[in-house]
C-alpha cells in the first residue's frame, strides 16, 4: 500500500515537474550539474568523494574516471549506458542490508525519485561535467535581431526570467501600481520610504523614462550608500566591541564610513575588494586604502586573562580565511581547518596555504588590555567627514618576516604538523598556468578579482539579486560548492556576472560597477511586477523560484526603525561618525557584562543621537541592539551573508510597545495634526506616508471608529492621555488637548503595525 | 540477493515509474511530495512505536523527559570543593602536585608563570548523604541539595576541551567552542516544538552571583542556522520580563485590543488581496503577543503559591532576578510546558579565594535548587523533567596565588569536573565516573561534552546521530562530528 501511495505521489510530481520545465518525458536529458551532482553530493560523496581519508572501497563518484574505473571490488560503479553492469545502480536498488547503498549506518537513503534520475542518467551515458560554479563564466548571448548592434543592445533580465515561465504557459505578472512601485524602489535603494510629494510627482509623471528618473534620483541619494553598507556590515562581521569575555570597546567606525562612501561613489567592486584585503600593500597606498583593510580585522578579539597568544592569533587568521571564503568565493572553507573538504575539491593544505596570506601581520595578543585598538592600527577620520574627529582603527600591516605556517593537525593550534609546512598559494582548483600572482595578500586579492576567477562575480551578483528578490538565483548564497544549490536561472547568473566584470562594455563608466547591476535589476519588468500571489502558478512553483510575481519581504529591523523615524519626521540626515546609543531598555548590558568590560553600562545618547539611521547604532557584540536581533540581525560574531526572516510574537510586541516606535507614533500624530485640518485628511496623510496609498472607504470607516473610541476613552481619563504622551524625550506641543493627541497617537501606533507597513510589497 | 534478480525486480518498478513523465526533478526538493512522504513515514514509524511524531519525525522513540531545566553555574565551580570529595588530600597541603599527575596538561596564562603548583586541599567539611549506592560525600555548604542524593546522578568524570570561559560556555551550550552554532535549547525547540502556544518554547533567566562574573553572550541561547523562532527568549528581572511586553503607561488592555482589531481587519483584507499566507501568520503572531501580555504576568504572579512552597525556595524567592526567584519561575514554566528552561547563575570563577567566594555562591543556590527539586517531585513533575546542574569546566587542585589552609584560589581545569542530573530518564542515587586522588585526571568512565549532549537528547526521545540540520551543505548535529555516545549507565 505504501508503495502504491509513493508511486502515485511520485507520478503526480513527475507530471508536475515535467510541466514545470516543459520537457518532453521521452527527451529529457539529465544534466550532471543540475540533476545528478546534488544527489550524489548529499548521499554519496561523504565516503566516495574528494576526501581521501574518508574514502571507502577506493571509489570516488565525483569524477568520471573514478566512477567508470575499476573499484577495489574489481567492478565498475558506472558503466555508461549499461545499467545491468553499473554497480552503483545495483547497490542502490539492493534490498540486502549488507550491500545496499547508502549503507544504513550513514542514516542516508535515496528517494525513489532520486534513484529514477540516477538510472536515467546512467542510461543516457552518465556524462560528467565540471562543477558549474568553478567553470568559466559564459559571456552573454545576444538577441538574434540585434547581433549587428551589440554595444547598444540592452541585455534583458526579463528574457531569462520569462523563458521558463512561458514554457509553463505563464508570463510575468502585471506591473504593480505606481505608489507601490516607488515605495518598493525607495526602500530597496535607500532603506527609506518615499514622501507623499515624491509619490505624487511620480504618479503624475507620464513621460518616457519616468521610472529611470526615479532610479537615478535614488541611486544618487546618500541613503543609497547607507543602505548598501548595511548588508556589507553583516558580511564583514562589523561591530563596535571586541566580543569574547570583556567585549571591549573598539573604534572601527571610520571603516564603516569608508564602506558607505565606496558604495555611494560606485567604487569599482574589484578595487573595493582589493583594498579591503590588501589596501596596505598597494604601492603608495593612501590612508583610505589602508583603512579599507580593517575589513580583515573586524573579527572578535579576546583579552581574557590567561588566554594564549598562539591559540588566538591562529583563531584570528583562521577567521580571516573563513570570511574570505564565504564573502568572496561563496565557499565554506572552515571544514578544511580540520580535514580535507568532504564535498568540494579543497584540502586542509589549501586552508593553511590561504591562512599563510593572512597570519603575518604585526599584531600581538592582548591580555587584560582595554585599548580601543590593538597593533597595527592607524589614526584616521571618517572619509565622510575628513575634518572630523579621529579614531584608532585596526588595520593590516605586514610583519617583516612571514610567519612559518604548517598544517595544523585536526585544526588544533598546538599541533602543527612539522612534515607539512605550507606556503602562500591559491587552492589548486583555482590555479591556472596562464597567470602568476605574487605570493602576497595583494597577489591573492589580484587573483580573486581577476576575470580568471568566476566565483567573485557570480557570488557578488547573486547577493545583489538577493537584496531585491529575497533569494539569490543560487539560493545558498553562502555555498557555491558541490552541496550548494543549482541556480534557478544559470544563464542569467552568468550574464549578470559577466556584466559586472565588463560593465564598461555595456555603457557604465567603469568595469565592476555595482550601480550598473542594480540599475539592470530595478529597471526590469521582473522587478516591477505586482506582488499579488499568482495562485495557479504557485501550485506549480510553490517557492516562486521562477519569479512569476514579486516576492514580498518583511523589512529588516534597521529599515523598520528608520522608516518609523522618517515618516514621523525626526530621522537625522547626518552621515557617518561615531556610533550612537538610542533608546534601549534599562539594564540590558549590565545584567550580562563582565566586570572588566568598558562597555558594561549603557548610556543613552543626547537627543541628537536618538534619531540617527540604525546602521549608526552602537553594536555591542555580546548584546546587540534588541530591535535588530529580534528582526533576525546576526550578532556579527562571524561573516553572515543571509538573514533569516522570521515572524514572531516578540516582533509584534516590539513594534507595539518599544519606546522609539511609540515616540514615532506620537510624532507622526503631531505631524498629521499640524499638516491637515480635518480628520479624514489627517488619516489619509498618515496612511500615505506609511504605505504610499490612501485608505479605502471601508478602511477609513474602521480607522475613524478607532479614533473616535480612543477620543472618548481619553476624554474620560485624561490622566492616561498625559501618561501615554510621555513616550520618548520629545515634548508635546500645547496646541492640542492631550486626549485628542493621545487618540491620534494610538491610531498612529496601530497603523505603524500594519502588515503593509512592515513589508515591502 | 543475486544481482541479476535484483535488476529484474527493479525493472518492473522502473516501468511503473516510466508511466510518469520523468522531467525536471531539480525542482522536486521543495514540493509537497516531501511533506507527503514525510507524513507517510511519520505515520509508519508511529504505528511501530507507541508515541506520536511531529513533522521532523521526532521524537525518534518514546521520551522519558519532556522538558529540561538547565541550572548553569557560570564560571566553573570547583569540583574539589563541592561534589568530588578527596579526603586524603589534607596530607598534601602545600606539596607540589606530582609531575606524573600533571602530565602535559596545558596551563592558562594565569598560573603558567607560577614557580610552584602546590596542592590546596579543600578546607570545607564534607558530609555523607544516603544515595542508592555507597553514599555521596558533599560539601556541607550544599547540604540541602545533597539531601536529594537519592534523586541525583553525579557525574565526576566530565571533561571538556576548552580552558577559557568564552569558548568553554559556548561549547557546553552549543557543542562547539566558536560562536554561531545553535544552542541546545534551540535544537530542542526546533525539534520538539512547543507545548504551550502562549509562551516561548525556550526561555533563559540570569541571576547574578557574588564572585567574579564572566560575560554572557546572546549567542549562548542563539539559534545559529536553525530557524530564528527557536532562539531563546531572555526573561528579565524587571517590569518587562519579556522585552516590550507591556503596553505603555496610559494604554489600557482595551486600547490594545482595539488597535489589534483594526490591524487584524486591515491585514485580513490585505491577505485576501495579495494571497500571501505570511499575512495570516502575522495576524496570529499579533494575537499571540496579546495573549502573552497576560500569560507572562500570570507566570510571574506568585500570589497563588502557598507559603509552604515559597519557603522551599528560601527568602530570596520574592526578589526578581535572584536564583531562588528563577528556580520557582522554572517550576512554573515546567508546569506550563516550556520546553527548555535555561538558568544562568553567574560568579563561580574563583581564582582568588575559594574559601571566601564559594560559600556565598552556595548560599545563593543551595536552598533554591533543593527547593526546586522538592517542588518538582511533589507535583510529579520531576518524572518527566530533566534537571541538569553544572558549569563549563572544573578548577585546579593546585593553588593559584599564595596558599594558606583557609585561603587559596584555583585556576581553570578542563580535564575533569562534576555535574549532576536528576529527573526524567535519569537513574537517581548514583555516582558515575571517577577521578584520581587529586581530582585532576579522570580515572574511569570519562564523559565528554558531546556524550552529555547525546544523553540529554536520548532522555527526550532523540537519537543524537539522526537529529541533524543541513547548513552550508553539511549535516550538523548538536553532538558534533567526532564519535560520541549516550551514557546508558546513568539512564533509568
Amino acid at each position: 500500500m505504501k508503495n502504491l501511495i509513493y508511486a502515485f505521489v511520485l507520478t503526480c510530481c513527475l507530471l508536475l515537474c515535467g510541466q514545470l520545465t516543459a520537457q518532453d518525458s521521452n527527451g529529457k536529458k539529465y544534466s550532471y550539474n543540475r540533476d545528478i551532482r546534488p544527489v550524489l553530493a548529499d548521499k554519496c560523496f561523504a565516503c566516495h568523494g574528494f576526501d581521501a581519508k574518508q574514502r571507502q572501497a577506493n571509489l570516488r563518484l565525483d569524477l568520471a574516471d573514478g566512477a567508470y574505473g575499476l573499484a577495489d571490488s574489481g567492478q565498475r560503479a558506472i558503466v555508461p549506458g549499461n545499467l545491468a553492469q553499473s554497480q552503483l545502480w545495483l547497490r542502490i536498488q539492493s534490498t540486502d542490508a549488507d550491500s545496499v547503498m547508502p549503507p544504513q549506518a550513514s542514516h542516508k537513503s535515496l528517494t525513489d525519485g532520486e534513484k529514477e534520475i540516477l538510472m536515467q542518467w546512467i542510461e543516457q551515458g552518465a556524462e560528467y561535467q565540471g562543477h558549474w560554479a568553478f567553470e568559466p563564466i559564459v559571456a552573454p548571448t545576444f538577441k538574434e535581431d540585434s547581433e549587428a548592434n551589440k554595444q547598444s543592445t540592452k541585455l534583458s533580465i526579463d528574457d531569462w526570467i520569462e523563458k521558463p515561465l512561458k514554457e509553463l504557459g505563464f508570463s510575468l505578472s502585471q506591473e504593480a501600481d505606481h505608489p507601490t512601485l516607488l515605495r518598493r524602489l525607495s526602500l530597496d535603494l535607500t532603506g527609506l520610504p518615499p514622501t507623499p510629494d515624491e509619490i505624487d510627482a511620480f504618479v503624475k509623471d507620464d513621460s518616457v523614462g519616468a521610472w529611470e528618473k526615479q532610479v537615478e534620483r535614488l541611486l544618487q541619494s546618500p541613503g543609497y550608500g547607507e543602505k548598501m553598507a548595511m548588508t556589507w556590515l553583516d558580511m564583514a562581521r562589523y561591530g563596535d566591541t571586541n566580543g569574547y569575555l570583556h567585549d571591549i570597546l573598539r573604534t572601527g567606525w571610520p571603516w564603516r564610513d569608508w564602506v558607505i562612501q565606496a558604495f555611494q561613489n560606485d567604487k569599482p567592486f574589484n578595487q573595493f575588494v582589493v583594498e579591503q584585503i590588501a589596501g596596505d600593500l598597494i604601492e603608495n597606498a593612501t590612508p583610505e586604502q589602508v583603512l579599507a583593510t580593517a575589513f580583515c580585522r573586524n573579527h572578535l578579539i579576546t583579552s581574557e586573562g590567561g588566554t594564549l597568544a598562539a591559540e588566538f592569533l591562529n583563531e584570528y587568521a583562521a577567521d580571516r580565511v573563513q570570511t574570505f571564503g564565504t564573502a568572496f568565493l561563496g565557499l565554506s572553507l572552515n571544514c578544511c581547518r580540520c580535514h580535507d573538504h568532504k564535498f568540494d575539491p579543497l584540502t586542509q593544505g589549501d586552508f593553511y596555504s590561504l591562512q599563510a596570506y593572512f597570519n603575518s601581520i604585526t599584531e600581538k595578543h592582548s591580555e587584560n588590555n582595554t585599548a580601543v585598538a590593538y597593533e597595527p592600527f592607524i589614526e584616521i577620520a571618517s572619509p565622510l567627514a575628513p575634518d572630523g574627529e579621529k579614531a584608532k582603527v585596526m588595520i593590516m600591516r605586514e610583519a617583516p618576516e612571514a610567519t612559518k605556517t604548517f598544517v595544523l593537525t585536526r585544526g588544533q593550534y598546538d599541533l602543527p604538523d612539522a612534515n607539512r609546512p605550507v606556503s602562500r598559494t591559491i587552492p589548486a582548483i583555482f590555479r591556472s598556468n596562464d597567470q602568476e600572482f605574487p605570493a602576497t595578500r595583494l597577489g591573492l586579492a589580484q587573483w580573486l578579482t581577476s576575470n580568471d576567477n568566476p566565483l567573485l562575480a557570480r557570488v557578488t551578483v547573486n547577493r545583489i539579486w538577493q537584496k531585491f528578490f529575497a533569494r539569490g538565483l543560487v539560493q545558498t548564497v553562502d555555498d557555491f560548492g558541490a552541496q550548494g544549490d543549482y541556480p534557478s536561472h544559470p544563464e542569467l547568473l552568468d550574464q549578470l556576472a559577466y556584466q559586472l566584470q565588463h560593465s564598461d562594455q555595456f555603457g557604465a563608466s567603469h568595469a565592476w560597477s555595482v550601480k550598473f547591476i542594480v540599475r539592470q535589476i530595478v529597471t526590469s519588468n521582473a522587478y516591477r511586477q505586482s506582488a499579488r500571489v499568482h495562485a495557479e502558478l504557485m501550485s506549480k512553483d510553490p517557492d516562486n523560484r521562477l519569479l512569476g510575481y514579486f516576492p514580498r519581504q518583511r523589512l529588516t529591523g534597521e529599515e523598520l526603525r528608520d522608516q518609523a523615524m522618517f515618516v514621523s519626521g525626526v530621522l537625522s540626515p547626518k552621515l557617518g561618525g561615531p556610533p550612537v546609543f538610542p533608546y534601549q531598555p534599562e539594564g540590558l548590558w549590565e545584567e550580562r557584562a563582565n566586570e572588566g568590560s568598558n562597555t558594561k553600562v549603557y548610556k543613552r545618547s543626547e537627543p541628537n543621537g536618538l534619531y540617527r539611521r540604525s546602521l549608526y547604532t552602537f553594536w555591542k557584540r555580546t548584546c546587540p541592539p534588541p530591535l535588530m536581533t529580534l528582526f533576525d540581525a546576526p550578532d556579527r560574531t562571524y561573516c553572515t551573508v543571509k538573514r533569516s526572516t522570521t515572524n514572531t510574537p516578540l516582533q509584534a510586541l516590539a513594534l507595539m510597545n518599544e519606546e522609539q516606535f511609540l515616540e514615532c507614533a506620537k510624532l507622526l500624530a503631531i505631524r498629521a495634526l499640524g499638516e491637515q485640518s480635518d480628520d479624514t485628511r489627517r488619516m489619509q496623510t498618515m496612511m500615505k506616508r506609511l504605505t504610499g496609498r490612501e485608505l479605502r472607504a471601508d478602511e477609513l470607516e474602521w480607522t475613524r471608529a478607532l479614533l473616535q473610541q480612543s477620543r472618548e476613552r481619553f476624554a474620560q481619563t485624561p490622566e492616561d492621555a498625559t501618561e501615554i504622551l510621555k513616550q520618548g524625550v520629545s515634548g508635546v506641543p500645547a496646541d492640542y488637548p492631550a486626549p485628542e493627541l493621545a487618540a491620534w497617537m494610538v491610531l498612529a501606533n496601530a497603523l505603524l503595525n500594519l502588515d503593509e507597513v512592515l513589508v515591502k510589497n | 540477493m543475486d544481482p541479476l534478480q535484483e535488476y529484474l525486480l527493479s525493472i518492473n518498478r522502473r516501468q511503473m515509474l516510466r508511466g510518469a513523465a520523468a522531467g525536471g526533478l531539480a525542482f522536486l526538493g521543495s514540493t509537497a511530495l516531501q511533506q507527503i512522504l514525510m507524513a507517510d513515514e511519520t505515520r509508519t514509524q508511529g504505528s511501530e512505536q507507541s508515541h506520536s511524531q511531529n513533522r521532523h519525525g521526532l521524537p525518534h522513540f518514546a521520551p522519558k523527559a519532556k522538558r529540561v531545566i538547565y541550572l548553569y553555574q557560570e564560571g566553573g565551580p570547583s569540583q574539589v570543593d563541592t561534589w568530588d570529595h578527596k579526603p586524603n588530600l589534607s596530607d598534601w597541603f602545600d606539596k607540589d602536585l606530582p609531575e606524573t599527575v600533571r602530565g602535559t596538561q596545558r596551563l592558562t596564562g594565569m598560573t603558567s608563570g607560577q614557580s610552584r603548583l602546590p596542592v590546596a586541599p579543600s578546607m570545607f567539611p564534607f558530609r555523607r548523604f544516603e544515595n542508592n549506592e555507597d553514599g555521596l560525600w558533599v560539601n556541607e555548604q550544599l547540604a540541602r541539595t545533597a539531601e536529594h542524593a537519592k534523586q541525583l546522578c553525579v557525574i565526576h568524570s566530565m571533561k571538556t576541551e576548552q580552558i577559557n570561559h568564552g569558548p568553554g560556555i559556548t561549547f557546553m551550550q552549543t557543542g562547539h567552542p566558536l560562536p554561531g552554532r545553535p544552542s541546545m535549547g534551540a535544537w530542542l525547540s526546533y525539534g520538539l516544538g512547543t507545548e504551550n502556544k502562549d509562551l516561548p518554547s525556550f526561555v533563559v533567566m540570569i541571576s547574578q552571583g557574588r564572585g567574579q562574573m564572566q560575560a554572557l553572550f546572546s549567542h549562548l541561547w542563539g539559534t545559529g542556522f536553525l530557524p530564528g523562532e527557536n532562539q531563546g527568549v531572555q526573561f528579565r528581572a524587571s517590569r518587562d520580563p519579556v522585552l516590550y511586553l507591556n503596553n505603555p503607561k496610559g494604554m489600557a488592555r482595551e486600547d490594545r485590543r482595539r488597535t489589534l482589531d483594526l490591524i487584524s481587519k486591515m491585514n485580513q483584507q490585505q491577505a485576501e488581496q495579495l494571497g500571501d499566507s505570511e499575512i495570516q501568520a502575522r495576524i496570529s503572531q499579533y494575537e499571540m503577543a496579546y495573549r502573552m501580555q497576560t500569560s507572562v504576568p500570570a507566570l510571574t504572579d506568585f500570589s497563588g503559591e502557598t507559603a509552604a512552597t515559597l519557603e522551599l525556595y528560601g527568602p530570596d524567592v520574592h526578589k526578581p532576578g535572584t536564583y531562588a526567584y528563577n528556580c520557582l519561575m522554572a517550576r512554573r514554566m515546567a508546569e506550563r510546558g516550556v520546553r527548555f528552561i535555561q538558568l544562568y547563575h553567574r560568579g563561580w570563577d574563583h581564582h582568588g579565594s575559594v574559601p571566601k567566594d564559594l560559600p556565598m555562591q552556595c548560599q545563593d543556590v543551595d536552598q533554591a535548587q533543593a527547593g526546586l527539586l522538592k517542588d518538582l517531585q511533589q507535583r510529579g513533575l520531576l518524572e518527566d523533567t530533566l534537571v541538569l546542574w553544572g558549569g563549563e569546566f572544573g578548577r585546579t587542585v593546585y593553588c593559584q596565588g599564595p596558599l594558606e589552609r583557609e585561603k587559596y584560589g584555583r585556576d581553570h581545569h578542563p580535564r575533569c569536573f562534576s555535574v549532576w542530573l536528576a529527573g526524567g530518564g535519569i537513574r537517581g542515587g548514583i555516582r558515575y565516573g571517577r577521578t584520581d586522588e587529586f581530582a585532576y585526571n579522570i580515572a574511569e568512565n570519562p564523559v565528554s561534552v558531546h556524550d552529555l549532549h547525546a544523553t540529554i537528547l536520548h532522555c527526550l526521545g532523540i537519537d543524537h546521530e539522526r537529529f541533524t540540520f543541513k547548513s552550508q551543505g553539511l549535516d550538523f548535529r548538536l553532538s558534533g562530528v567526532e564519535p560520541s555516545r549516550v551514557v546508558r549507565e546513568i539512564l533509568a
